[in-house]
C-alpha cells in the first residue's frame, strides 16, 4: 500500500552536508522541524523519503511526524518538478471552458498524475489555481509558455514540440 | 493540597487548584460527554463534545481543558450546551461508517455510547465519506480508517506514551487520516504490535488481527491434538468481559471455558513463566560470576523486544537469550510433551492466550522454532477468547473453579503468577536468584519496591554477600528513558525488567477494553494487579525453583538450568532492525 518513489534519488554528498548543517543548526529548538524542512526543499528542490528521514534521524523526531507535517501544507513536495513543469489552470472560468478536459489528456499522454513526474524526470504536472489568464481560457503553461484557447485534441500537438 | 471553590450546575464543591471542569463535574457526580479525551493520554479539547456554559464567558468552553479557578460557575445541562453537544455529534456521525451490527466494537463503542446517551435518534447531515483500505499486513493490528473519528488518542498513545511514534496526523481537511509515514502498512514500519492503540481507540478504527477462525478449525480437526496455554493477566482481566468487576480472578473458570470449548489439554503459561525464572534466573548468575554482559535486561514482553531492535541496536548483548514464557511453552509441548504423550509433534497444535498483541508477531518470528515447527502455532487475545466463549454459548459467570491439566502440574507458582505486572518477573527472579547465592531459602518473598505503578523503579538484594541492583519499567516511555540513562552511566544496575505496556501485561494491548469514562475512576494498572499478587499470596508454592514439576522437567529431560538442551528449546537471538 505504500506509495513508492517512480523517480530515483539522486542527492549528492554536497547536499547532504549542506542539510547536516542545517539541521545542526536548528536541533533542539522548539518547532524546529518546518524551517528544516523549507531549506531541505530548497537543497534538493522537493522531500522524498531518504531527505525525510536524514531530518528525522538528526532531529529525533518519528518519520511519521515529519511526513504529517511534510503533507499537511502545500507548499512542501513529495515529487521532484520536471524539466518541463506542466500546470493546468482549475480556476473558476477555465475550469468551466473545459480545462478539466485537458488535464485528463496530459495525464493520460504523459501517464501522470497530479504533482507526480515522468521517471525520466522530464515532465511534472500540477494543478493551479487562477493564473490570472481568464481571456485566453481555458490555459494551460510549460515553464514559461502559455496555451491559451484549445481544446483537448490539440494537447498531442503541444507535447509533442517537448518530447522530442 | 490547595483547594478551590466553584459552582456546577448550582451545586457547590470543591476540588484541588489545577483540576479541570471535566475533573471537578465528575467528582461532584455530573458526566460530560467526551471523545478525543483520555486520562493521562490526551487532552486536546479538539472534539468539542465536552463544551459547557461559563457564567461570564463569551462562548461554550471545552471542559477537559478548562481550568476550574475561585468562584467559577459552571452549567453543565443548558439548551445551549445540549444543542451544541448533539450538532457535534451529529456531524461527527455523519461521514461516519455506521455499520455498527458488524464492527468489532458493537456494545463496546464509546461513540455508539454517545448516540444513545444523547438520545440521537436522527442524523440531520449527510457528509461525504473517504473510502479507505483496510490495513491487513501486520501479524497484530488491524487499522480501518473508515471508522477512524480523528481523536488522535492512538497518535498520543504511540508517540507521546509509547515514544514509538508509527502513526500520525496525515494530510489536511477532508483528506485528514490517520497512518504511517509515507502511507506504509503497519507492518512495514518500525510499529512494535504492543495494540496500546487498540485499548485506547474509543471506536473501531483498531482491532487485533483475528485468529479464532483458525482455532474453530484446529478445534473440528480430529487429526489435530490441540493444546491451549493461558497467560497471568488473562486470568486478572478475562472476568471484565462477562460483568466481572475489574480485578476479580477467574483462574479457575477460564480453565473450565477452556476445556468445554474443545481444548485437548489446558495448561497455564505460569509453569513456563517457572521455566523462565530458572534459566533467566541462571544466565543472570552466571552473567555476574563470569564478567558476562550487564546490565541483562528480561526479554519476555515482544512489543518490547522488537522496540529494542528498532530503538537500540547496540544493547541487544545485554537481553537475555530466554525465549518468552510461552515460547518455551510451546517449544517444552511440542518435545517433552510430545514424547511424554506419545504424539507426533507435527500434530500437535499450540495456542496461546495472551493479553497481548505484540504476541501474535512473536509466534511467527522464523527464530522461535524448533526442528522446523513454531514453538507456537497461534496467539490469541483476551478478547478473542472471551469472542469464543461467547460464541459457544458457555455460560461463563455459572461454570466450576477447574484446575489446569497435567504433566505439567494442576497450579504453578505464585512467582509465575506475578509474571503479569510490572515489577513481577523481577520479584520472582529475585525470589530465585537469592535464594540460590544464599544457599537458603528465604522466608521473606515479598519486594515491595519493584511493585507499584511508578514509571522506573530502581531497588537493590543482597544476596550471596553482594550487592544486586534492579531497575524496573513499564511502558516503553519509561523503557527509552531508563535505557537513556544507562547508556550516560546516570543509572547503574546489573539486572533490569521491562515490560512493554504501561503496567505490564495487566493492562496488555489484548486486553479487554476499558472505556474513558472507567479510566477516570480506576487506575487498570493497580486494579487488575491486585488480582495476581492476591493469588500470589494465596498459593502454596511462590518460589519458582519450588515447584516440583520444574524440578522434574529438568531431572528428566533438561538437565540442569542453561543446559546444551535448554539453550536449544528455550533461548533465542535478536536482530537489529532499522530505525524507522
Amino acid at each position: 500500500m505504500a506509495k513508492e518513489a517512480v523517480i530515483p534519488f539522486k542527492g549528492t554528498a554536497q547536499q547532504e552536508e549542506q542539510l547536516k548543517s542545517v539541521i545542526a543548526q536548528h536541533k533542539g529548538q522548539e518547532g524546529a522541524l518546518i524551517p528544516v524542512l523549507h531549506q531541505a526543499q530548497e537543497i534538493y528542490g522537493y522531500l522524498p523519503i531518504e531527505v525525510q528521514t536524514m531530518i528525522a534521524d538528526g532531529l529525533e523526531v518519528p518519520l511519521a511526524e515529519v511526513y504529517g507535517v511534510v503533507t499537511f501544507y502545500t507548499q512542501f513536495s513529495l515529487n521532484p518538478k520536471g524539466e518541463y513543469k506542466i500546470g493546468v489552470c482549475l480556476g473558476t472560468a477555465c475550469y468551466v471552458k473545459g480545462s478539466g478536459d485537458i488535464l485528463e489528456k496530459i495525464k493520460e499522454i504523459l501517464n501522470l498524475e497530479v504533482d507526480g513526474c515522468t521517471p525520466d524526470g522530464k515532465f511534472s504536472l500540477e494543478a493551479t489555481r487562477c493564473i490570472g489568464a481568464c481571456g485566453l481560457a481555458p490555459v494551460f503553461t510549460i515553464n514559461e509558455d502559455v496555451y491559451g484557447r484549445i481544446t483537448a485534441d490539440d494537447v498531442p500537438g503541444i507535447l509533442a514540440k517537448y518530447q522530442g | 493540597m490547595e483547594m478551590v471553590n466553584l459552582k456546577i450546575n448550582g451545586q457547590e464543591i470543591s476540588v484541588p487548584a489545577g483540576s479541570t471542569v471535566l475533573e471537578a463535574a465528575r467528582t461532584a457526580g455530573i458526566d460530560i460527554p467526551t471523545l478525543c479525551y483520555l486520562k493521562d493520554v490526551s487532552q486536546t479539547g479538539s472534539c468539542r463534545m465536552c463544551l459547557v456554559e461559563i457564567k461570564g464567558g463569551r462562548a461554550l468552553q471545552a471542559a477537559c481543558v478548562y481550568p476550574v479557578a475561585e468562584g467559577l460557575e459552571v452549567y453543565t445541562n443548558t439548551p445551549a450546551v445540549r444543542n451544541a453537544r448533539k450538532v457535534t455529534l451529529e456531524l461527527i456521525l455523519s461521514n461516519h461508517d455506521r455499520k455498527c451490527l458488524t464492527c468489532e466494537r458493537n456494545r463496546n463503542c464509546e461513540l455508539q455510547t454517545l448516540a444513545d446517551e444523547l438520545g440521537v435518534t436522527e442524523i440531520h447531515y449527510e457528509g461525504v465519506r473517504n473510502e479507505y483500505d483496510v490495513d491487513e499486513i501486520s501479524p497484530s493490528i488491524v487499522r480501518d480508517n473508515n471508522k477512524c473519528i480523528l481523536c488522535r488518542r492512538c497518535v498520543n498513545m504511540c508517540k507521546n506514551i509509547q515514544t514509538v511514534g508509527a502513526i500520525d496526523t496525515m494530510e489536511r481537511g477532508f483528506k485528514t487520516k490517520v497512518a504511517c509515514a509515507f502511507d506504509k502498512s503497519l507492518g512495514e514500519v518500525s510499529c512494535v504490535n504492543c495494540g496500546q492503540c487498540i485499548a485506547v481507540c474509543p471506536v473501531g478504527a483498531l482491532r487485533e488481527k483475528d485468529a479464532t477462525d483458525d482455532v474453530w478449525a484446529a478445534l473440528a480437526n480430529p487429526d489435530k491434538h490441540v493444546v491451549v496455554q493461558t497467560a497471568p493477566a488473562v486470568r486478572a482481566a478475562l472476568g471484565e468481559e462477562f460483568g466481572m468487576e475489574m480485578g476479580t480472578p477467574c483462574t479457575g473458570k477460564m480453565a473450565a471455558a477452556l476445556r468445554r470449548l474443545g481444548f485437548d489439554k489446558v495448561f497455564d503459561t505460569d509453569f513456563a513463566a517457572d521455566l523462565t525464572i530458572m534459566e533467566e534466573g541462571t544466565e543472570l548468575i552466571q552473567r555476574i560470576q563470569n564478567g558476562g554482559k550487564l546490565p541483562m535486561i528480561t526479554s519476555c514482553s515482544p512489543g518490547w523486544i522488537k522496540f529494542c531492535e528498532h530503538n537500540f541496536p547496540e544493547m541487544l548483548d545485554n537481553l537475555s537469550s530466554c525465549k518468552s514464557p510461552h515460547e518455551m511453552y510451546g517449544a517444552v509441548i511440542k518435545s517433552y510433551y510430545a514424547e511424554k504423550a506419545g504424539i507426533n509433534p507435527k500434530d500437535i497444535y499450540v495456542v496461546s492466550i495472551m493479553p497481548c498483541t505484540a504476541k501474535k508477531y512473536e509466534a511467527q518470528r522464523e527464530e522461535l522454532s524448533v526442528n522446523g515447527l513454531q514453538d507456537v502455532d497461534v496467539v490469541l487475545t483476551t478478547r478473542e477468547l472471551a469472542k469464543m466463549i461467547k460464541q459457544a454459548g458457555i455460560r461463563f459467570n455459572l461454570l466450576p473453579d477447574e484446575k489446569f491439566d497435567d504433566p505439567f502440574g494442576e497450579d504453578a507458582t505464585g512467582a509465575g503468577v506475578i509474571f503479569g505486572a510490572t515489577g513481577g518477573v523481577m520479584e520472582a527472579a529475585i525470589r530465585t536468584v537469592a535464594d540460590i547465592l544464599d544457599g537458603t531459602s528465604h522466608s521473606e518473598v515479598e519486594y515491595e519496591a519493584v511493585r507499584g505503578v511508578e514509571g522506573i523503579k530502581i531497588a537493590s538484594v543482597q544476596a550471596g554477600g553482594k550487592t544486586i541492583r534492579a531497575a524496573v519499567a513499564h511502558g516503553l516511555g519509561n523503557a527509552r528513558e531508563l535505557l537513556n540513562k544507562v547508556k550516560s552511566g546516570e543509572v547503574e544496575v546489573d539486572f533490569i525488567e521491562i515490560m512493554g505496556c504501561p503496567g505490564g501485561c495487566v493492562n496488555g494491548g489484548g486486553q479487554p477494553i476499558v472505556s474513558a469514562k472507567d479510566r477516570m475512576d480506576k487506575d487498570i494498572r493497580t486494579e487488575r494487579a491486585k488480582a495476581l499478587y492476591t493469588e500470589d499470596k494465596n498459593l502454596p508454592l511462590r518460589k519458582s525453583h519450588d515447584n516440583p514439576y520444574i524440578k522434574k522437567i529438568y531431572e528428566e529431560y533438561l538437565g540442569e538450568p542453561g543446559s546444551h538442551k535448554a539453550h536449544s528449546l528455550l533461548h533465542t537471538h535478536y536482530i537489529a532492525r532499522d530505525k524507522h
